[in-house]
């Protein structure tokens, strides 16, 4: 079961070392949170496919490295600060991490409303420790794979957004990871809890970027808690460099007729896993969850989700799209269970993938599971290849091969970016397609803001 | 000048002969219009001088403006001037619709050595050339026929063809699912396309199209071949009398 012991000692060896280092040390409840993580770890080590959540992601590669805290004596920064391609040409409150710690002089938060608070975890232990006694690690769950467990265990910096009842943010809040260029396999452990009270409302970005090409672990638990009524738009861009391991998880917690959109872009890492879970706890909440990635070469990106229905009248809408080229390989999973009590439940999920080369592989594996009777659900999968008729008439209007491969393409990948209800997130995801997607040079930058 | 001359044309699909011998001649300036029951290999020959992959020539040759087209890729074709209006345009989410067609007229220009029109030039033309087939301006931004009524699909494809200025324009049962209006709009833009410089084929399973598109020449395909061909009046006799005469006074000589 537990995976090679040396590499759990060497995790217990760093722990032991790092502990006093962590934030949150004069609090006991977080030592108490820390130690069950690092009990965690040492039973389940990391994952392997015998593990049925694992089965289709191999983490071999990733556990090859040892990888040691990012987070030395002295911080990094970026000399030329934050590369404008991580940023939306919007305003945002932003919270900007380097290599896993806080980064002031990146960040700009200025502005916030009454009635809501936004600061990095370290900060908000220190000013606000009943909220995150509340919250943090309440929702979730440390035993759920040896990831997990070692966020639990290391949990250094993130961001805390805290919206009081009523608060409306009308600008959005931007969180960005940097991870830098180091000569030894480092580790950045993140922590994010959004809290929204009831009614509130607020759209916030989680992105993640390399500003180096050296292999490192993202290893990022987000927790989300939506009152009554609460709406939350949540992006999460990941484009990191194609050395990088992310493994992140996002559990959502949704009360009474709250509103959950999550859009999710995967285009970076060898290896990426996103967990996504979404309770839907009380009457009538509804979520939407759309996701795109993208991948090549001989990236792994795998995207795991699961809708909790446990009350009547919720509704969940799920659109999944993957372009993988070269040797690359994904995994979808989702999962919609509906519990017993979730009459009225409305689920409809959907994943398609297209298949650009003969070497990309795909395994997809919708799960539905229902306990009620009175419920309205459908799902469905699609794996293919780029439509020879669509092609066909793109070619007899003069537009060359190559030209209209990746039109098609980008028209397959649009369906999802189209969603994005903030223009300049949804153009900085229309610029990453044109950079990503094979023969994408062919393509004129004039399709990036045209609406279909 | 011989535009389109189509010699002892053999094609086989999925290893079936489709077309068994086709010869016709199309001079410049000419409308030719195939007629002929359905599965006689009409669409068939539409798509085959249109380059449709999987469509496999067996024997005959055919050659437009003088060089051999069955050697040229399906684009290649394109930019030299050959046009098809689908039977059933394709639906294409994701792709907007002016994004392709200006990559279309671009690739077409930049083939002829003309400059590239930029967003505002084309959108120009565009309307310009929309106000022809009465199609309204927000087929524009959708996706390529996605969620398009029969008639709007045919529409596009007609504008298509006036942006993009074919030298050889091959309409396939361009008339279908048409109400009479829409067949009359149809037709006013095909025949605004009609100059000395240019040739049409249109493939019909009926004579109602060229009740205003008047053909100089009528071919009547019968099981991959053609059995007649005749002038305008011949599309009014298969009207009044069916395919059925004709056939039979084949299979009497």
């Amino acid at each position: 079961m537990s995976a090679v012991t040396p590499l759990a000692d060497h995790y217990a060896g760093v722990f032991a070392d790092l502990r006093k280092a962590l934030p949150g040390r004069q609090l006991p409840w977080l030592e108490a949170i820390r130690e069950r993580g690092m009990a965690a770890f040492t039973e389940l080590g990391f994952p392997t496919t015998r593990n049925e959540q694992w089965k289709y992601t191999n983490v071999r590669q990733l556990t090859k490295h040892t990888f040691a805290p990012a987070h030395g004596a002295v911080r990094s920064t970026l000399s030329s600060g934050l590369d404008q391609s991580w940023l939306p040409d919007l305003k945002t409150h932003r919270l900007a991490f380097i290599d896993g710690q806080y980064a002031p002089e990146l960040s700009a938060p200025q502005g916030l409303p009454d009635g809501v608070k936004l600061s990095p975890l370290s900060l908000a232990l220190q000013q606000s420790p009943e909220l995150l006694e509340e919250h943090l690690a309440h929702y979730a769950h440390g035993g759920a794979n040896g990831f997990a467990a070692l966020n639990e265990a290391f949990m250094q910096e993130g961001a805390v957004l805290q919206l009081a009842d009523g608060a409306v943010l009308e600008t959005p809040v931007h969180l960005v990871f940097v991870a830098t260029e180091h000569a030894q396999p480092v580790w950045q452990t993140l922590r994010n809890l959004i809290v929204a009270g009831a009614n509130s409302q607020a759209a916030v970005i989680e992105t993640y970027v390399s500003a180096g090409k050296s292999v490192y672990l993202t290893n990022t638990v987000s927790e989300t808690v939506l009152g009554q009524g609460a709406r939350l738009h949540h992006y999460k861009l990941q484009e990191e460099g194609l050395e990088a391991f992310h493994v992140a998880t996002h559990q959502v917690h949704q009360g009474r007729d709250s509103d959950f959109e999550s859009h999710s872009l995967s285009a970076g890492a060898r290896l990426a896993r996103n967990d996504l879970n979404v309770g839907l706890a009380a009457e009538g909440a509804n979520c939407r969850l759309y996701g795109l990635y993208i991948g090549g070469g001989r990236q792994h990106v795998d995207n795991h989700t699961r809708i909790d229905h446990r009350e009547p009248h919720g509704t969940s809408r799920e659109l999944y799209k993957g372009v993988l080229g070269g040797r690359a390989r994904a995994v979808f999973n989702g999962q919609v269970y509906v519990h017993p009590h979730a009459q009225r439940s409305d689920a409809e999920q959907s994943n398609n993938n297209l298949l650009l080369s003969g070497d990309a592989e795909v395994d997809t594996k919708p799960q539905l599971e229902i306990y009620a009777d009175d419920v309205k659900c459908s799902h469905g999968a699609t794996v293919g290849q780029l439509d020879e008729n669509m092609l066909y008439y793109l070619r007899t209007r003069g537009i060359d091969e190559a030209h209209a491969r990746a039109l098609l393409t980008y028209g397959f990948a649009h369906d999802v970016v189209e969603r994005i209800p903030l223009a300049p997130i949804r153009e900085n995801v229309e610029r990453l397609l044109m950079a990503q997607l094979p023969h994408a040079d062919a393509l004129d930058d004039e399709l990036v803001g045209e609406l279909t | 000048m011989t535009l389109l001359s189509v010699q002892n044309l053999h094609v086989n699909v999925d290893g079936k002969a489709i077309l068994k011998g086709i010869s016709l001649d199309v001079e410049a300036g000419e409308v030719h219009a195939v007629m002929g029951p359905n599965g006689s290999g009409k669409s068939t020959l539409a798509h085959v001088l249109a380059g449709r992959p999987g469509y496999e020539v067996i024997e005959g040759s055919v050659h437009y403006d003088g060089r051999d087209l069955l050697a040229m890729e399906p684009d290649e074709r394109a930019r030299e001037g050959v046009f098809l209006a689908f039977q059933y345009p394709v639906e294409i989410p994701g792709v907007n619709n002016s994004y392709f067609l200006k990559a279309a007229l671009n690739a077409v220009r930049t083939h002829r050595g003309e400059p590239e029109l930029d967003a505002m030039d084309f959108m120009q033309l565009a309307r310009e050339k929309m106000s022809l087939v009465a199609m309204p301006n927000d087929l524009l931004k959708r996706s390529v026929n996605e969620g398009f009524s029969g008639g709007e699909k045919k529409r596009n494809e007609i504008f298509q063809m006036a942006v993009l200025e074919p030298r050889l324009a091959l309409l396939d049962e361009t008339d279908s699912g048409l109400d009479i209006d829409a067949l009359k709009t149809v037709a006013e833009g095909i025949n605004a396309l009609r100059s000395p410089e240019r040739a049409i084929l249109t493939v019909t399973h009926y004579q109602r199209l060229l009740n205003y598109v008047v053909p100089d020449k009528v071919h009547v395909l019968a099981n991959g071949r053609i059995i007649k061909t005749g002038d305008k009046t011949l599309a009014l006799e298969l009207e009044k009398h069916g395919y059925g005469w004709i056939e039979k006074e084949v299979a009497a000589a």
